[in-house]
């Protein structure tokens, strides 16, 4: 082994190597610039990914609840900061008001969808989740008539940017003599939110809370047996995953400034669903890896495959955008036949495939 | 004319169509309980394949039922072979892998064959040359065309030609027992394998029939229709009892008539200035004769979902399904 790796007899490298990974992540945005100013930006939708398909985690990996309408709960948290602070209905309300109301209303519906479905297992509950996600759509899409409240097709626009007193998140301002753009500033918010997530994530899987989770979805009999409430611990895994996801749209809304129910389609879910399961469902830095890997990837491939074609061809054969679909697409299947536990798979769901291959 | 008479009439077509996609679905779900994903853009590729076919030869001067019939023939064999690759290779390695991981795989088939598709059909709505002149009858007060008559008796011949295929003959009997236990079915002889990948090519030449009676019926394709219809179908698989092939020809019928007549009634029975009690409440805005409509037949799509989520939670067998219930 390498020894700059042996962190079983040094356990200071551990420090050191967070120590690096923290001094990457704060320097990261203005490298990022020098390459270009929409990088930023593509880092911090990756963010709003990771804490997507984390929230989602909580529900597939650890509760093992597949939930394939999950854009919902993110669609509940961008429309209830939307409809909060935006001239739709001339409301101005502070972000940090916002975002706990928007987390609660998703948890509402995380309740409202995971009540009715406690007894569905596996993939019928992923086909009533997945219808949940398009109703919730159709509804965003068409409730602008008799009363307007979406705003319908047409999405709402002018949405609040986060301020603090004086400080506004989306315009540039220099800061020590610096000049801090707005989306760098969302960077940073948003990676002190993902930082504050991930400690709540990595403390709960290995609490009382996680434990049941770990033991509803290896056995619900079983973990019913050992006296663990399911039925509140399955709604209790929606609500926690739903909130993850409202406050993931909330900052989404408040980043975009405009949305609309185009944004909350059933590709998306199937993209947040896509990163679990490639990251490793269950296995936190798998579900981090996953969401990155899944976010960048398809970004990379939209700014060399152009300048590739024009070199090879010296035209446009295939749009990039068709291109980038394919190999995402192509690389969900080989992944899926490679690893199908992920690329970084959780400890019990190795001991699990191999069981199987044993009976 | 008769409302309806007329919305159960266009429920009937659009639900049989349901139906035969339907089939796809449930007969790889009865055998190897996999959603295949990939199904609804079978459908699309299907339906793009006539696409080209009958617009090459409409100009030619051939009959149009011919050109039709020439369409089909060439979309079945593309979406047989892509139903049988997909099996190959997409799923057959996946079959001991976790549950999640088939549907993944299923999940990444999906895209790519849709933005294939955007290759060679681009992005844009394109319209079915209407080459068969429409005819309409009249039916008790409804109307219904000929080629509503057509996609009615194409797809229960259909749905007749499957139920005697798996019903009466060997390789029948070879699915349903595949369906039933594949290891022991495979110990009587069956070969597994085989089956299973006829089963999928079987279903994919259905999508492709579906995929031109739906392109014939609305007059267009693009390729993002196969999604929807997907999920619609699917809806009528479960609501009819997965797995269970009759249950999957009556779902689809009766999701189709659900749909036609809860779209056809909403937009009347949510009209809150019908009920006295809450006209005072609306005051002039259903003054002389305004209305007040809550939910419009926009809401159309929200049926098959609403539909699919009670029968789970009240019958989650099914309509027909009797042996379901916990496979899951």
């Amino acid at each position: 082994m390498i020894p700059l790796f042996d962190t079983r007899n040094n356990p200071r490298l551990v420090w050191a190597g967070v120590a690096v990974v923290a001094l990457v992540l704060l320097v990261l945005p203005f490298a990022l610039v020098q390459v270009g100013t929409s990088w930023v930006r593509i880092t911090n939708y990756a963010i709003l990914y990771v804490l997507l398909a984390l929230g989602l985690n909580i529900v597939v990996g650890f509760a093992g609840l597949l939930d394939l309408g999950y854009i919902a709960f993110y669609a509940v948290g961008a429309y209830a900061y939307a409809l909060l602070a935006s001239p739709q209905f001339g409301l101005h309300l502070p972000f940090w008001a916002i975002l706990p109301i928007g987390a609660l209303v998703a948890a509402f519906f995380g309740v409202l969808l995971g009540a009715p479905t406690l007894k569905l297992r596996g993939d019928y509950l992923a086909i009533v989740t997945l219808g949940f996600g398009e109703i919730v759509r159709i509804f965003l899409n068409n409730l602008s008539r008799p009363v307007n409240i979406t705003n319908g097709p047409q999405g709402i626009a002018r949405i609040d940017p986060f301020t603090v007193g004086g400080f506004d998140f989306s315009s540039a301002q220099s800061v020590l003599g610096v000049a801090v753009s707005g989306p760098i500033k969302y960077y940073y918010l948003l990676l002190a939110l993902i930082v504050a997530i991930l400690v709540v994530n990595v403390r709960l899987q290995n609490s009382r809370i996680g434990r049941a989770w770990e033991a509803v979805r290896e056995d619900e009999t079983a973990a019913r047996a050992m006296g663990i409430n399911t039925t509140h611990m399955k709604l209790l895994a929606f609500a926690m995953g739903a909130s993850f996801g409202g406050v993931a749209g909330g900052m989404f809304s408040a980043i975009q400034g405009f949305i609309s129910p185009e944004s909350f389609v059933l590709v998306e879910s199937i993209m947040v669903v896509a990163m679990v399961v490639l990251g490793g469902m269950g296995n936190i830095w798998g579900v981090v890896l996953g969401a990155l890997l899944l976010s960048f990837v398809p970004e990379v491939l939209r700014w060399t495959v152009e300048p590739v074609q024009q070199a090879l061809f010296g035209r446009m054969v295939v749009e990039p955008e068709v291109i980038r679909m394919l190999i995402f697409g192509l690389a969900l299947v080989l992944i899926m036949l490679f690893r199908p536990a992920g690329l970084l798979p959780s400890a019990v769901r190795k001991r699990e495939l191999a069981d199987e291959r044993a009976a | 004319m008769d409302i309806f008479l007329q919305q159960v009439v266009n429920g009937l077509t659009l639900g049989s169509v349901y139906a035969v996609v339907a089939l796809g679905y449930t007969m790889v779900y009865g055998i190897i309980q996999l959603i295949n994903f990939a199904h609804g853009e079978v459908v699309m590729i299907g339906a793009m394949v006539a696409f080209t076919v009958i617009t090459s030869l409409a100009a030619a001067g051939m009959p149009p039922l011919l050109v039709v019939m020439l369409g089909v023939a060439c979309a079945v064999p593309v979406c047989m072979a892509i139903g049988y690759a997909m099996e190959r290779l997409a799923y057959r390695p996946l079959r001991r892998a976790p549950r999640l991981a088939p549907l993944i795989s299923a999940i990444g088939v999906s895209i790519v064959l849709q933005y294939l598709a955007v290759m060679v059909w681009t992005r844009n709505v394109i319209a079915f040359p209407q080459i068969i002149r429409i005819q309409t009858y009249n039916l008790a007060g409804a109307t219904i065309t000929n080629v509503q008559l057509a996609i009615l008796a194409l797809c229960f011949a259909i749905m007749a030609g499957l139920a005697f295929l798996v019903y009466r003959t060997r390789l029948g009997t070879a699915m349903r027992a595949t369906a039933q236990n594949p290891q022991v079915a495979g110990l009587m002889g069956v070969d597994v394998n085989r089956v299973i990948a006829t089963t999928f090519v079987i279903g994919a030449g259905l999508a492709a029939v579906a995929g031109v009676m739906v392109g014939t019926y609305y007059g267009i394709a693009q390729y993002t229709m196969g999604s929807v219809l997907g999920l619609k179908a699917f809806c009528a698989a479960v609501l009819g009892g997965i797995g269970n092939i009759p249950g999957a020809m009556l779902g689809g019928v009766v999701l189709g008539i659900v749909e036609a007549l809860g779209a056809g009634y909403i937009g009347d029975l949510t009209d809150l200035c019908r009920y006295a009690w809450l006209e005072g409440l609306l005051g002039e805005r259903c003054a002389g004769g305004g209305h007040f409509i809550l939910f419009g037949s926009n809401y159309q799509d929200v049926f098959a979902f609403v539909v699919l989520i009670l029968v789970l939670v009240f019958r989650p067998s099914g309509l027909l399904g009797e042996r379901v219930g916990d496979r899951a």
